[in-house]
């Protein structure tokens, strides 16, 4: 004898009212229209990335790696980028890249101004916790259904399935960052006049800066992560190679691609960890950090970097 | 003098119902009994205080006796529970954040405990925050900036992080920040606290050196009653988020209002409180010109004292003792000048007893001089000693001021 036995809840038939009778037919429109900005900065990344020929490109990605990572990240760089090409998978790659840049665009553009709202509202955080923590559990395969229902299938519903799920980390460190921000320093900032906007830029920010930067490598991570299961609703590039290796059991193809994603995730992550870790070297500006990301020659004397 | 910094009546409460806990100090129960029934921390309680344009007024107790609190009011930090802050007239317990905002960038500026200098900013963008925040621009910002610096001996440091410097250079870099925007009140929350007692008595004398050029309003807590002495032209004693006590460092060491202060004041260094104004005599004379050594010795006799100081009309010419005077009859005929000691200890009025043994040393009385050199009046060493052990009895001297009394002692001092 079970509960069941007397009351069945329809559970999923009320979803699929939910769903289909109610949101579907009336937020269509909405959701659609949700794809453009998605759409157009992906398409222009992915054609930014396709022009650039690929010597060009290896060649600016392996400086900065030398930059911001030291000479060792900079020669992995360049042979996993030449071995890539070599395998044959450049043009998958390169819209791989644009697809987690979007991702990744998206998730700062919107999760370091939720973070940092959420940093100065208690009442805020309250909410948002509890949602972030629903979408870091939720199986990335459960929400795929209803993106597809709303969005349709293609690259920009795959980058909105992988932004929902890259999006907590960076909200909860750039939170966690400003608030961890000493409170005498707050106080410091008040007691001279500060406007809140001084205060976020001046202060709060830059001192949170590596803790986000932390948050960002987290995010790309994750978005790397959903690269294969975003080629389930019609995503490309290297998820594309995997998943259609997979389905003719083309174990060589499969592999390839995997190999391709693990590259370009390693590259990645010893640059965005780099880039955080010159935070740890109080000497270095946020204005510096951006701009030394740019200058070709060596640093300045005097300006210490980042050892380790 | 006007009042810069005028507070009335304030309460700070820290709870949901502070306006209860307003109610009930007023009705006289004490901050254990509340925080026991209500829950409420007293923070502070019924301060009120006005403080003069260009005095440094000092408050001073324990952990916990609410003096922070009170101190980051004055900014308005920390909004009072009720009661009010006049900063030239403008409330700041009550005026928009706008206002506030104003008050906040061009009248008052804060010197922190642990210094809260921002580790992402050089020495120089950290003095010239105020000025950046008020949108002052980039050149003016570098200039004034340096000038501060240059005020606290830190100009070379400029370019240099914070975490470069020691804790003494740190607390200078959050001073010329507080200076820099040239506002009329300072709040220093116990500044030299986290500071190494050598480093921080240089900082005092520091302090007391730029104030005497800058002449601000200064508000100062600290928790070392030596300190607040040394610094305070008034001082409040703070305890269970009440002032105790106000008045001048000689006021409070010499009447403590409760034991509460009397156990503070017992062992501080009363050389660094009192003054020689404090202790000296009438500036009774003789003058050279009319006064001969009989003549001299009869004052001394009259006056029940072993010297006395001689005259060129309103010049001090210097000192003869008794002894001398008598040596100078019986040998040459009676001539006060060659009794005359010329090489004569004098202080100024101000001067601090600490700085008085050696003068004492030499067993002559001390010329209390005013800035034109002028005899203002008298100190008998063993009045420097007798004030320096607190020996209440022993203090018969009164000020200069009043009227001469002499005291009635009889045992000469040795005279070297
Ligand atoms: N934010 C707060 N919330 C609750 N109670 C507080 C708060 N801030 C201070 N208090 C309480 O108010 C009282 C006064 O604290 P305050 O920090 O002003 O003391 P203080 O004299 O500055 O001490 P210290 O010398 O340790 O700095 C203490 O009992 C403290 O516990
Ligand atoms: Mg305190």
């Amino acid at each position: 004898m079970s509960p069941s036995d007397f009351l069945m809840i329809p559970f999923s038939d009320w979803v699929n009212i939910l769903v289909r009778e109610w949101i579907v037919p009336n937020f269509r429109p909405f959701f659609r229209a949700l794809q453009v900005p998605v759409s157009s900065v992906l398409n222009w990344l992915d054609a930014f990335f396709n022009f650039v020929p690929m010597v060009a490109f290896t060649a600016v990605l392996a400086l900065i790696a030398y930059k911001t990572a030291g000479r060792g990240v900079a020669i992995f760089t360049l042979v996993a980028l030449c071995f890539i090409d070599m395998i044959g998978l450049w043009p998958e790659t390169m819209t791989t890249l644009s697809m987690i840049l979007t991702s990744v665009f998206f998730c700062v553009v919107i999760g370091v101004p939720v973070g940092i709202l959420a940093a100065r509202s208690d009442r805020l955080w309250k909410i948002t916790r509890p949602v972030l923590d629903i979408m870091q559990t939720i199986p990335s395969f459960v929400y795929l259904v209803p993106i597809v229902m709303l969005f349709g299938v293609g690259m920009a519903p795959g980058i909105i399935a992988t932004i929902i799920f890259a999006l907590p980390p960076i909200i909860r460190l750039t939170n966690l960052g400003i608030r961890n921000v000493r409170g005498d320093l707050i106080e410091a900032a008040e007691a001279f006049g500060s406007t809140p906007w001084q205060m976020l830029w001046e202060v709060q920010f830059p001192l949170a800066l590596r803790t986000i930067m932390a948050g960002l490598n987290q995010t790309l991570m994750l978005a790397l992560s959903m690269v294969v299961i975003a080629a389930l609703i019609g995503a490309g590039g290297l998820g594309l190679t995997v998943y259609t290796g997979l389905g003719r059991l083309d174990v060589g193809g499969a592999t390839a691609g995997g190999v391709g994603i693990v590259l370009l995730a390693i590259i990645l992550d010893r640059i965005t960890q780099a880039l955080g870790e010159q935070q740890q070297v109080k000497t270095v500006s946020l204005r510096q950090t951006f701009a030394s990301l740019f200058r070709l020659r060596a640093a300045p004397a005097g300006e210490t970097r980042s050892a380790g | 003098m006007k009042a810069k910094l005028k507070v009335e009546n304030v309460f700070k409460i820290f709870g949901d119902a502070p306006q209860d806990a307003v109610e009930r100090l007023k009705r006289g129960e004490d901050k254990k009994t509340i925080l026991e029934q209500t829950g409420q921390t007293v923070g502070v309680q019924d301060v009120s205080f006005e403080v003069p344009e260009a005095s440094i007024f000092v408050v001073m107790g324990l952990s916990g006796s609410g003096k922070s609190t009170l101190v980051r009011m004055l900014n308005g930090l920390i909004k009072p529970s009720s009661g009010s802050i006049l900063i030239d007239g403008d409330d700041v317990a009550s005026c928009s954040a706008e206002t506030l905002r104003n008050i906040r960038r061009n009248k008052i500026a804060m010197v922190f405990q642990h210094f809260a200098l921002f580790p992402h900013k050089s020495v120089l963008e950290n003095a010239a925050y105020g000025l950046k925040v008020k949108g002052v621009s980039a050149a003016e910002r570098r200039k004034r900036g340096l000038e501060a610096l240059e005020r606290v001996g830190l100009d070379g440091y400029a370019e240099s992080l914070p975490s470069a410097l020691s804790g003494g250079m740190q607390q200078r870099v959050g001073l010329a920040r507080g200076l820099a925007t040239e506002p009329q009140i300072l709040l220093m929350d116990e500044p030299f606290g986290a500071l190494d007692p050598l480093i921080r008595r240089e900082m005092q004398d520091e302090l007391l050196a730029l104030q005497k050029s800058l002449r601000k309003t200064i508000i100062f807590i600290t928790h070392d009653l030596n300190e607040a002495l040394l610094l305070g032209d008034r001082i409040a004693i703070m305890k269970d988020g009440r002032f105790v006590q106000v008045g001048t460092a000689q006021e409070i060491v010499a009447n403590p209002a409760d034991d509460y202060v009397a156990a503070f004041v017992a062992d501080i260094d009363r050389g660094r409180v009192f003054t020689a104004e404090t202790v000296a005599n009438a500036p009774e004379s003789v003058q050279l010109a009319t006064d001969t050594a009989e003549t001299a010795m009869q004052s001394m006799e009259d006056l029940n004292r072993n010297a006395l100081y001689v005259l060129d009309g309103e010049e001090i010419a210097g000192v003869v003792t008794y002894q001398d005077l008598s040596t100078a009859v019986r040998e040459n005929n009676g001539d006060l000048a060659s009794a005359l000691i010329t090489d004569f200890p004098s202080v100024e009025g101000d001067a601090h007893l600490n700085t008085l043994y050696g003068p004492a040393s030499a067993g002559l009385p001390i010329a209390v001089t005013d800035e034109t050199n002028r005899l203002v009046g008298v100190v008998e060493p063993e009045a420097v000693f007798a004030q320096l052990s607190g020996d209440e009895t022993s203090q018969g001297e009164t000020p200069a001021d009043t009227a001469p009394v002499a005291p009635a002692r009889t045992v000469a001092p040795e005279t070297a």
